[in-house]
């Protein structure tokens, strides 16, 4: 009998071993005359236990993990045997770290073979498509703004409406745009997505090109992502033989096509008008607004330019109905956000759940705090423009309104956790630091103001005039958020302020008047 | 890499065929029809010499009717592209938040003293470049490399000492 073996080929878990696990898999198999049929998958999200092998049984696939290629043997011998094994986690389905999650957007990530469309089929892939052509375009926008869905690369504004001006609007050639530059740290979710189930995105795209009349797509995928672009191009290639691309989708009246294209590592590019810019192959530039993409984007063509969780939601609300998907969530923020959780962090991995968890049960509870066993001191969420909060904020709801409240933001929902060891100080300057690279050189208080910036926490960590260099940090940051076009130079004083705000004692002050930071 | 599976991934080589103008020109010929085909030839041609040669910039502007300066803007906005070639290696340490709560930082400093040379640079006998990477998306797996376009996740001091001497002259 054939023993079917599930191991994920996610960037990830091949830079944690995943392909000689899989190699030694085979070659210690066919040693003991074992059948198998090795199949890589996307992750499952659960990243401390990667690599993650499963092994199906007639009562559901068996996990095991973290698996290195010194345990295969007795991993094998145990298959062959009882199923017993030191790594052995049980059914991966009663796995209680998945099992509380709420996965409609990652339902298929980890289980299906991402280079199937067939696979993907048998899932429940491409009913949404399906549903899209027959309900028809005006029906899709209706439900799409019904699901209450916020755009997920960090602005949090209502895909329906962006829709709905890009459908309004008239011109010959419209565009369907992927936001797949995921610069945020602590954010991997895009990359997760493409990587273990890249038809869902080709899918979602497919809907929008026919809600808003858009013939043509572009995802633009992150240079730093090697694998998530090798997925897409496979997967494109394999959606256009199965005609779910091309000039009738799935036999449709409707054409709508895609191409894939890779940044060069500059952060700006994830601002939409910045990433338009590159697409049409100039600097990553930001553009002044209005004209907003939906009237003037691409090519001065109407255009839809979403982050790719905020499309790859799409196919759930159309086949599942947008009540299903708003029924959870809390307050404006509705539906679920895929949490990853990162950096010092026992289980670190991607967390699908409805808004509202609070930031404790994220942190402690699902994360079980630090993997270096130290208390946890601050927790950075939303990427590098967002704010660190320390544990007295522990309280505050994975929400837009709640963090914005208390000057912070979920952006793309990243949770990057540090233990008592990190220096806030240096965070601060980190932050700035970042700015200045990253800085599209448009604004004179993000490009040089960030510069002024790091030299002030650097004579501030010297201890040279510290309550002088303290109030300039504070200017400089009121500078940056009142004369900046877009947010990395107008958020970048977000983890400055922050750090200095409830740790003052990084920078050597009692305590900080914080009217700037407000 | 053919010149078509090129345009659409990045270069991560850093070694990379002679400069070769009919080479060059068969590859922007080749995506140049492309809509914004900028940044996929600057891509096919570092993939194929390893860097963006002085001699490819007329090549590119002429070709996109561009100007020369147009295309230095360009090459110098984007942190990927090389104007000179790199090492023979390249080690991309993720400088970035969750990286730098594994420690990072700290790692940096070892690759560092272990090459002797500064981030940004190259050793004197061209055998290994090491550059700053802002995530990899593997912030769950911290802290995290790319080495010649390989992914390495829960680094340590000793596996990056091991990683580096690993690396052939
Ligand atoms: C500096 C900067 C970087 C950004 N990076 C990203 C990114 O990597 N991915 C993303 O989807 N949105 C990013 N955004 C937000 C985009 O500008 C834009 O709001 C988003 O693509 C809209 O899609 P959505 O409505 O689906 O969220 C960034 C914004 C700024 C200012
Ligand atoms: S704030 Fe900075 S990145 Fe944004 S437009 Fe201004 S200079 Fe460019
Ligand atoms: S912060 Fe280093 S991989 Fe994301």
């Amino acid at each position: 009998m054939t023993v079917q073996i599930f191991l994920s080929r996610d960037a990830a878990s091949v830079a944690v071993g995943a392909d000689d696990v899989a190699a030694v898999l085979a070659r210690e198999a066919e040693r003991r005359g074992i059948a198998i049929e090795l199949i890589r998958t996307g992750s499952r999200g659960l990243c401390w236990l990667e690599p993650l092998v499963e092994v199906a049984t007639p009562a559901g696939r068996v996990a095991y993990g973290p698996v290195s290629a010194a345990d295969v043997a007795s991993l094998l011998d145990s298959i062959a045997g009882s199923g017993d094994h030191p790594l052995r986690q049980g059914l991966t389905a009663e796995i209680p770290w998945l099992k509380r999650q709420t996965r409609f957007t990652f339902a298929r990530c980890g289980v299906i073979d991402p280079r199937s469309i067939d696979d993907y089929r048998s899932h429940g892939g491409l009913v949404g498509l399906e549903a899209a052509l027959s309900i028809g375009p005006e029906a899709v926008l209706d439900r799409v703004v019904q699901s209450g869905l916020r755009g997920r690369g960090g602005a949090g504004f209502p895909t329906g409406i962006k829709w709905k001006t890009v459908a309004q609007a008239a011109g010959p050639q419209k565009y369907i745009v992927c936001n797949a530059d995921e610069g945020d740290s602590g954010t991997f979710a895009d990359r997760m997505l493409m990587e273990g189930d890249p038809f869902l995105l080709i899918e979602g795209m497919a809907i929008a090109g026919i809600a808003v009349g858009a013939t043509r797509g572009f995802i633009y995928i992150r240079s730093e992502y090697p694998h998530a672009i090798a997925a897409l191009n496979a997967a494109t290639a394999s959606a256009r033989r199965a005609g779910v691309l091309g000039q009738s989708v799935a036999g449709s009246k409707y054409a709508f096509d895609l191409e894939v294209r890779v940044g060069a590592g500059a952060y700006v590019c994830g601002e939409e008008t910045a990433l338009l810019e590159s697409l049409e192959g100039r600097r990553g530039q930001v553009r002044a607004k209005p004209p907003l993409p939906a009237h003037r984007g691409l090519f001065g063509a109407p255009t839809v330019i979403n982050n790719m969780l905020s499309l790859a939601a799409i196919p759930f609300i159309i086949a599942e109905g947008p009540k299903a998907y708003a029924d959870v969530g809390f307050g404006r923020s509705r539906g679920t956000m895929p949490i990853q959780i990162a950096g010092n962090v026992k289980h670190g991995g991607l967390f699908e759940a409805a808004f509202g968890l609070t930031l404790g049960e994220i942190v402690d509870d699902i994360g079980g705090g630090t993997l270096s066993g130290r208390p946890v001191r601050a927790v950075q969420v939303g990427g590098p423009l967002g704010a660190y909060f320390p544990r007295q904020l522990f309280d505050t709801p994975f929400d837009y309104e709640a963090f914005a409240a208390r000057d912070g933001l979920i952006g793309h929902g990243g949770v990057v956790v540090f233990d008592d060891r990190v220096d806030m100080a240096a965070q601060a300057r980190f932050a700035l630091e970042f700015c200045a690279i990253e800085s599209c050189g448009k604004c004179t208080p993000c490009r040089i103001g960030s510069t002024r910036g790091v030299e002030t926490v650097d004579r501030i960590r010297g201890r040279h005039d510290v309550t002088a260099n303290v109030a300039l940090l504070q200017d400089l940051c009121q500078t940056m958020k009142l004369g900046s076009l877009c947010a990395l130079g107008g958020f970048t004083p977000y983890p400055v302020m922050s750090a200095l705000k409830y740790f003052p004692e990084d920078f050597g002050v009692a305590a900080v008047h914080s009217d700037a930071a407000e | 890499m053919d010149v078509v599976d090129a345009r659409t991934a990045a270069s991560h080589r850093s070694q990379g065929e002679r400069w070769d103008e009919a080479r060059a020109l068969e590859i922007i010929t080749e995506i140049k029809a492309l809509d914004g085909a900028t940044l996929p030839i600057l891509h096919a041609l570092q993939e194929a010499f390893g860097y963006v040669p002085e001699e490819a910039v007329a090549l590119v502007a002429a070709q996109l009717n561009l100007s020369r300066a147009d295309v230095y803007g360009v090459i110098s906005f984007y942190h990927d592209f090389r104007r000179h070639p790199a090492g023979r290696h390249v080690v991309k340490l993720c400088g970035a938040e969750a990286c730098q709560s594994m420690g990072g930082a700290e790692l940096a400093s070892c690759a560092e003293r272990k090459l002797g040379i500064r981030m940004g640079e190259t050793t004197a006998d061209g055998r290994v470049t090491l550059e700053p990477v802002y995530c990899l998306g593997l912030c769950a797996v911290a802290p995290s490399a790319m080495v010649d376009g390989k992914l390495v996740g829960r680094l340590d001091e000793t596996s990056v000492e091991t990683l580096l001497a690993g690396l052939e002259a």
